[in-house]
Parts: structure tokens; sequence; C-alpha cells
């Protein structure tokens, strides 16, 4: 069992999400930065689906009840260990009664608290994701829960340390065509490929809003809602695009003008308020 | 306008592990989906309907013959025996039942009889789980929605909007018109489906005493 003593801005449990329930209005929710969840049970010799707490920037303060190896990947970030100073991206050793705490991350947005036999909450539609948009599966951790946790039964890996990741200012996102490219004028498609964007403020799991010069619509119907992926580039009347992340809505009325690949989709979920984003497109 | 009417399928790109199959209208949408359904092809992991188009999650990229099939094939109608029906018991107390009878310049009982005089059939999913938009198999009528939503919109609250009808499977804020309610529960994570509608399905509204 692991105590929440505190939980700071955010911090939900997530796994791979629950992928196959979209055609009835679910979303499939899941880890924001999958690569980070994947990478933090690796750590601990989980496998890579197992849920984890998702810590937006930092700020959690847990108790473990009984021993256990414990990871933090994702944003890099320093932990505090009964008050001794120590590092994400490499498994920590906790034993019964241990505090630790996850400061805020240098660089990024997201950490990824990995324990050994993974967070053992109920799953509710095959996943033990939050869904924030449904209020499915667990609610936001609060000070006092009591997080149980499962049996390991994967050797204990000999991975020592991971690599941090590297922070880009401004990150390069690769974009794909999207189904209404063709919606959006020849001289919007290039300033969508080569403006400099900011991560607006009101980001959060849904999506990831941008500041910047607005695309004009070459087609300005109104789009008979269709289906909606993470990685989505979604162009509301503002003109200014959003970027779908692993909780977003099934469906959408707005075009959707490109796709940014999953590989990409993990760094943009790193992304701050302010922090700036150029697109590149791969094919149009 | 032209670009409007689509008269053929198209395949749409949409990154690297989905294509959208936009279709001719919700009927060629819905006979397709129920083609690709029995086609049970590997390459396609699952499918997200929406208003007109299927949204296809792939593993692998779809082969060139099936791609082709998907434009040009004419299915049949969906047979009767695989569109489930289900009925939904409402009181018509919505508080906005007058107000939006007023402004199509109908009675109450004329708006009763438009939405439980004919089935529904769900077009596709979204907003909420177990959230469906109905679409009417018969005469339609256009809704404005509320200029302000409310921000919240009790549980099982039947409401109209644009063409469509719905019902709201959990609290929630909303900017639909309100003409009643049911006690029927819409989705429950313990069922299988946990869905009481998914694409596809029919509905047919019968009047309670309100």
């Amino acid at each position: 069992m692991i105590i929440v003593e505190r939980s700071g801005p955010l911090a939900v449990i997530e796994d791979l999400g629950r992928p196959g329930y979209a055609d009835l209005g679910v979303s499939p929710s899941g880890a924001a930065d999958r690569g980070s969840l994947r990478a933090a049970n690796r750590l601990v010799g989980n496998p890579e689906d197992a849920a984890a707490i998702e810590i937006l920037l930092g700020g959690l303060s847990i108790t473990a009840q009984e021993s256990a190896w414990i990871a933090v990947a994702g944003a890099p970030t320093d932990l505090l260990i009964n008050d001794r100073a120590d590092a994400s991206h490499h498994p920590v050793y906790l034993r019964a009664g241990d505090r630790m705490e996850v400061l805020a991350p240098r660089t990024g947005l997201r950490s990824y608290l990995a324990v050994r036999g993974g967070i053992d909450v109920p799953a509710v539609l095959g996943s033990r994701s939050a869904d924030l948009l449904a209020g499915l599966g667990p609610a936001p951790l609060r000070p006092g829960d009591r997080l149980p946790v499962g049996r390991s039964t994967l050797p204990q890996p000999g991975i020592d340390v991971l690599p941090l990741p590297a922070a880009e200012e401004p990150l390069r996102v690769t974009l794909l065509p999207g189904p209404r490219t063709d919606w959006f004028t020849e001289a919007a498609l290039n300033s969508l490929g080569s403006q400099l964007w900011r991560v607006g403020s009101d980001l959060d799991r849904t999506g990831v809003r941008l500041d910047g010069e607005p695309l004009e619509r070459r087609i300005t119907d109104e789009l008979p809602s269709e289906g909606l992926i993470r990685g989505a580039v979604q162009v509301p009347p503002s003109g200014l695009p959003i970027i779908f992340g692993s909780n977003h809505p099934v469906t959408g009325g707005y075009p959707v003008v490109g796709v940014v690949p999953d590989a990409d989709c993990d760094r943009v979920a790193q992304l701050r308020p302010g922090d700036g984003l150029r697109f590149s497109w791969a094919a149009r | 306008m032209a670009h409007d009417q689509v008269r053929t399928r198209r395949l749409l790109p949409y990154g690297e592990s989905a294509r959208l199959l936009e279709c001719q209208d919700l009927d060629d949408s819905q006979r397709m989906a129920h083609w690709l359904s029995v086609q049970r092809r590997p390459e396609i992991a699952g499918i997200v309907p929406g208003a007109r188009t299927l949204l296809l999650r792939l593993t692998a990229p779809l082969p060139a013959e099936l791609a082709r099939t998907m434009i040009t094939i004419q299915p049949e109608p969906v047979p009767a025996q695989a569109a489930a029906v289900v009925t939904i018991d409402v009181r018509y107390d919505g508080a906005d039942l007058a107000e939006v009878a007023d402004g199509l310049r109908l009675s109450t009982e004329q708006l009763i009889t438009h939405h439980t005089g004919q089935q529904w059939v769900v077009a596709f999913c979204g907003f909420a789980p177990g959230f469906g938009y109905l679409a009417p198999t018969g005469p339609a009528l256009r809704v404005p929605r509320r200029s302000t939503p409310r921000t919240r919109v009790p549980a099982g609250s039947v409401a109209i909007a644009d063409h469509w009808s719905a019902v709201y499977p959990t609290a929630s804020p909303g900017g639909w018109q309100l003409i009643g309610s049911t006690d029927v529960q819409l989705f429950d994570v313990t069922a299988d489906p946990p869905a009481l509608l998914s694409p596809g399905t029919r509905v047919q509204f019968r009047r309670l005493p309100s």
C-alpha cells in the first residue's frame, strides 16, 4: 500500500488507456506521455502497461507502507527520500515507512511514478486510467488516499539508469496530412508549418491549445461531427489549433488539419504554457 | 454547396495509423459500418462512426484492393435483425418543451408526437460515454440550441437540438433543449456492453403520463 501525503497540482493514475470503446463515446485516455510511462515501468520490472501515477509539475509526496521498488521517469526531476536527495530515471528502493517527495521537474510537465507490481486500483472497462473528461476510472489523487500495489511476476531488471529526455526549444514535431487539410487555404497550411507557435495557458490532458497567427479556412461549412484521435490537430472557429492528447473527446465538429504522429505526441505532452513549437509537414 | 454534396465515398488520410472513410450520408455510413463489421478485416482494429464518416483505426496499412472496394461497393441495407431496437419511456415534462414547440409553431402535443411517432437511429456517440446522437428516420425538425448552455443538465434528460435527439447519460453541462426525462440507465461500466445505445441502435420513445 502507498499512502498519498500530498498530491501537488494534479496527480492521476494512468496506464495505457481503454481503447476500443470510442464508438460508445468513451475516450481512450491513458498516460499523456506513453513512452515515459513505459520507461518508468521498465525501470521497476513491470509490464509496460502497468498503472502508474502521472504527476503534473511535481508536488506529490507518498509514504510506502511496505518496502517497494519505485522509479520516476518522464519530466526529469529530483526526489526527496526522508529528506535525502535522489533523482528520477533510476530505480529507488523504499523501506517500509519511507516518505518520498517528487519535486517540480526542471523541464517538461509530467513525471511518471511507477511502483514494482503496479498501482492495483480496480480496472474500469479494462483500464485503471483516470478519464477526467467523463469522470471514469480513479479520481485524481488526494491526501490520505491509500493505493494498493500489485504483485510483480517479472524479474527485477538490470537497468541502472535511463538517459534523460532532451529538452528542445522550440519543440519540432512532424505533421501528417489530416482528413480536412484541404479545408484550409494554401497560405494557412504554409503558415501552420512555418510559424513559431506558443503553447497556451489552458492546456490539460484533453489537449494543448496553441497561440499564434490564426489559420484561415477555404471551406467554411459546418463540419458534421467525425472521429478524433490522439495527435489530431483540430482548428476551431478561432483559427488557433488544438493538439489533442490522450483524454480527447471521441468525436468533434471542427476540421482536423493534420495529425501529429504518436512518438511526437509524447513530447507534446511535456510542453509547458509559453513553450515554443514548430510543425513540419511530412508530406502534403 | 457543391463540396457538401458527397457523391461518392472518399478515403481520407488521418495520420500514421488511421483513415477516415467519408460516406455519402448517414444511411450509407451505417451500411458501410455493417459491411466492414461482417468482413472482419485484421487490418481494422476499430471503427468510430461520425455523422457521415467512419474513422478506421488500423493495425496495418489498408490493402489497395480493400481501399478500392470501400469506395465502390454498394452495400445492402443493414438487415433488420442486425439493428437492436430499444424502447425508452419518457415523461414529456422538460423545461424547454413549451418554448421549443412555440418556436416551431407547433403545439406541445404535436412536438411530442414528432418525438414518439417515429424510430430514431443512433448515428454516432460522443460528448459523454453512452451519449448517442439520434437521427430521425422520419420527418426532421430544426431546433436551435440554447443560446446559453445550462451548467447542469440532470441525468436522464431527453433533449433535442438541430435535427438530433439524445438522452443525457449522466449529469453534465449541456446546451440542448430539454423536452422530457427518463429513468432508463444509458451507461453502466459493469454491464456488457456498457452503453445501452451504440451506433446503429434504433430507439422508440414511448410517452409516460407526466
